[in-house]
């Protein structure tokens, strides 16, 4: 197991290096003058070209500019914006908020898409399967701006129940609305994702010989079915915390949430490349640790699969 | 019961008539909310993140402007109805040639740190300003003062030979004298542009410290800033000018999109926002939105679809003429833009002292028959294009111009999107158009020259039509050492007379400027640029 851990973690290494200068190559070097338009109609004055030139090291081809880059990077400074803000600053406020709205989403999602995925699961066809079938299609069909959009004037401009736009520093209180709209595409897959799981398994051999054996009911559902068929959802809700942080984007447009995403968000409109790579690099970070605790989270749920 | 309920619908409309009526007549100001003001309130506005660093001289575009205008106050002021320069921390501007000119400036004007603001603060800041070793993105604005080639060679790899320009001369604590390199009858309009604001001594020490705690001589001081999150001011009590806030606080509030700005506004947790989103505007929702808290302006800009000489086939004046009278301007306006914009007859903005209307003439108006006999005239064969940048609500009305064009002349005409604004300045710079283009110009300082100079002198910095006419550039160089106002003035005329005649670029349409007010915002003035007119502001207690 150690070993199946420390072979994981020197994979990390070429994977990181090699999306990290995806991620740089593909900010920096789109085709285009990066001052364009940067002095509304006139052209911005050559002096003003040749310091942010020179303290973005654009006159360096890509490879230097990346290592430059990942150096100071390593020195823990992640750069700075075409305004002199810190992008190391910028990130340390931000993705507080950004965690916050992605727990309150995974939340939603485990708890909502769990219970109805048991549910549904172990009843087979009937009303409630129907019912679930019926909204999680109706989920899926709808992109994340949609609901998220929808969310907000009626329940924030309509009814007046929440507020079009959130605080500075938002409370759990204030995120499970945008947190509803982050979370429910991915929690209709996991209600589906579960469902298909334990109706699978209810026929298994070993829960038939649990019953059999006399367990009670709920031990054979909570420990031998649930425990095996979680697995895929698992797997599931572990690599979604990554990408919620990261598709938060739009939804932290929307309610004007200050975390990640919105920084993300500002920085496309705004072309500050720094921001961009800085934010998407730490989550790289975030995805590929996920994706190393849901492998080993593997190896605790079932012995049957052990790294060795 | 039919003709009993007949009766009472009828008794309401005349009851519900009549409660409109002496809703009317009982008088109240136009601006809606009514109550009384809070000396002590707060003014929160939609805010976007600044794109430099906040120092006047680094700052051009409307999210820092709306942080850093308000903390500096410079020689010059506008009025914010109409754009008018005033004197505000000049005592008199004096010159007899337009070239060598005498500011003295107000005793007793401080900065937020307590320091007096003294001539050599000005002299100072605009050195600095316009040495290239500091890269201000507004570097260019001090471009008439002389000795500004040796702070900021042309040539791109020389650096500069001193850091003072020879053309500023501080005569004591508070006078000075500057001396362009050519007479420049509107310098004295010009100098109220935000990179002429004074900076006072701890600046220079520390620039980037200071970028980030700024200390200007303005109506409010800065207090904190989040990026991202927003920027905080509070009045400065000791501030001496007319344009006083009558209130507290100012919260620059940053939102990612105007969308949402503009639901905050509706549910007033937000107090203004210049700009309506394009779903307010759509089946004109935003009149219905907000009825009194409706806030409209003029902004002195003005919209043009520019023909380049360089593009092959476009060089043909029967045909620019024929394009222009193909254009619907007033259904455009009208049905696309909403009421958002009015039609455009001339190269100057309604507004702007020297603005006459009907300067196009003929050639601005919608006329069919007349377009089509040109356009067979011209002999023009193809298709035409319109180029723009498609966002940001740019795109609709040029699809429907190019659409007016095509059933009126029965020729092919396209749009053609950009991906964003950068992109596509960097098209027009680089002269790369390969048909029409979209340029639309707002003006940094209320004057017709800046409508004139840098769109059509041949070489100029916007000149997207690559236009040149030496008469043009003859008459705007007269008018450009003419001292007296009003003789400038009609030379600036005659050279717009001039360029309408050649129609270098189509005159299409001029933004009026819709804001929107919270209903506890009693006045709000929009400016030309733009803003709210921070001192017109009077706020309701809540």
């Amino acid at each position: 197991m150690i070993r199946y851990i420390l072979r994981r973690l020197l994979q990390l290494i070429p994977v990181f290096f090699g999306t990290t200068f995806l991620i740089y190559a593909l900010v920096w070097a789109v085709p285009g003058d990066p001052f364009s338009g940067k002095c509304g109609q006139q052209a911005c004055p050559q002096a003003y070209i040749d310091l942010m030139t020179e303290k973005f090291h654009l006159n360096d081809n890509l490879f230097v500019q990346y290592f430059k880059y990942l150096g100071s990077l390593f020195g823990g400074d992640w750069g700075e914006t075409f305004n002199g803000s810190s992008v190391g600053e910028l990130i340390s406020t931000s993705y507080p908020i950004t965690l916050r709205l992605a727990l309150v989403a995974v939340l939603i999602e485990a708890i909502i898409g769990l219970t109805a995925g048991v549910l549904t699961g172990l009843r087979g066809k009937g009303f409630l399967d129907n019912l679930v079938l019926v909204s999680t299609t109706f989920l899926i069909s709808l992109p994340v701006f949609v609901t998220a959009i929808v969310l907000q004037i009626v329940l924030g401009v309509n009814l007046g129940i929440i507020d079009a736009s959130v605080s500075d520093d938002p409370s759990f209180g204030e995120l499970i609305v945008p947190g509803i709209a982050l979370g429910s595409l991915s929690m209709a897959y996991v209600a589906r994702l579960t469902r298909t799981s334990i109706a699978e398994n209810r026929h298994a051999d070993y829960i038939r010989t649990a019953i059999a054996k006399g367990q009670p009911n709920s031990r054979v559902i909570g420990i031998h079915l649930l425990r095996n068929s979680v697995i895929p959802v698992l797997t599931f809700l572990g690599t979604d915390l990554g990408s919620l942080m990261g598709g938060a984007i739009v939804t932290e447009g929307v309610f004007n949430i200050n975390g990640l995403g919105g920084l993300i968000f500002r920085g496309l409109q705004n072309r500050e490349s720094a921001t961009v790579v800085g934010v998407v690099v730490l989550l790289v970070l975030v995805y590929l640790l996920m994706s190393l605790i849901v492998d080993l989270l593997y190896a605790v749920l079932d012995p049957r699969i052990r790294y060795d | 019961m039919r003709g009993s309920s007949r009766l009472w619908s009828a008794a309401a409309v005349v009851t519900t008539l009549s409660l409109l009526l002496t809703a009317c007549g009982g008088g109240g100001s136009s601006s809606g909310s009514s109550g009384e003001a809070d000396p002590n309130g707060t003014f929160t506005v939609y805010g976007t993140e600044p794109q430099n660093t906040l120092i006047p001289t680094n700052t051009n575009e409307l999210g820092g402007s709306k942080a850093v205008d308000p903390m500096f106050s410079g020689l010059v002021a506008y009025k914010g109805e109409n754009g008018e320069p005033y004197n505000l921390m000049a005592e008199s501007i004096t010159t007899t040639d337009s070239k060598v000119f005498d500011i003295k400036i107000k005793h007793g004007w401080k900065f937020h740190d307590g320091t007096e603001v003294k001539a050599k603060n000005f002299v100072d800041a605009w050195n600095y300003g316009a040495n290239s070793a500091n890269g201000q993105i507004n570097s260019t604005f001090f471009e008439n003062i002389q000795g500004y080639s040796d702070v900021h060679p042309a040539d791109k790899a020389a650096k500069p030979t001193t850091d003072k320009m020879s053309g500023l001369v501080v005569k004591g604590d508070y006078e000075f004298q500057v001396t362009l390199e050519a007479p420049f009858s509107v310098f004295t309009t010009k100098i109220g542009y935000t990179a002429f604001a004074p900076l006072p001594d701890s600046f220079f020490k520390d620039p980037a410290a200071f970028a980030k705690h700024p200390i200007g001589n303005g109506p409010m001081k800065f207090v904190s800033r989040t990026p991202n999150v927003e920027i905080k001011l509070t009045r400065f009590d000791d501030y001496q000018g007319p344009d006083k806030v009558k209130f507290k606080d100012l919260d620059d509030k940053i939102y990612a999109s105007q969308e949402t700005a503009y639901q905050d506004l509706l549910s007033n947790k937000l107090d203004f926002i210049e700009t309506l989103p394009p779903s307010a505007l759509t089946a004109d929702k935003y009149k219905t939105d907000l009825k009194d808290n409706l806030v409209t302006g003029h902004l002195l800009g003005i919209s043009t679809i520019a023909v380049p000489y360089y593009v092959q086939g476009y060089n043909n004046l029967d045909l620019r003429r024929a394009i222009s009278m193909a254009i619907d301007r007033a259904q455009i306006t009208k049905t696309v833009m909403h009421d958002t914009y009015v039609p455009a007859d001339g190269y100057v903005s309604q507004g702007i002292p020297g603005y006459r209307p009907g300067v196009c003439g003929e050639y601005c108006k919608f006329d069919p028959a007349k377009a089509k006999e040109l356009f067979a005239k011209s002999g023009f064969k193809g298709k035409l294009t319109i180029a723009s940048n498609a966002d940001g609500g740019r795109k609709e009305p040029l699809v429907a111009a190019c659409n007016s064009i095509k059933n009126t002349l029965g020729v092919e005409c396209d749009f053609v999107p950009a991906t964003d604004f950068g992109q596509w300045r960097s098209i027009v710079t680089g002269h790369k158009l390969t048909g029409m283009g979209r340029s639309d110009w707002a003006a940094d300082y209320p004057s017709i020259e800046d409508f004139l100079n840098p769109l059509y002198r041949t070489g100029a910095s916007s000149n997207d039509s690559t236009y040149s006419n030496p008469q043009v550039d003859a008459l705007l160089k007269q008018a450009d050492s003419t001292a007296d106002k009003d003789a400038a003035v009609k030379l600036y005329q005659q050279a717009e007379d001039l360029i309408a005649k050649d129609l270098p670029s189509i005159p299409v349409w001029d933004e009026k400027g819709v804001a929107a007010k919270s209903k506890h915002t009693k006045t709000v003035v929009l400016d030309f640029r733009r803003r709210a007119d921070y001192s017109s502001v009077e706020v309701l207690k809540k």
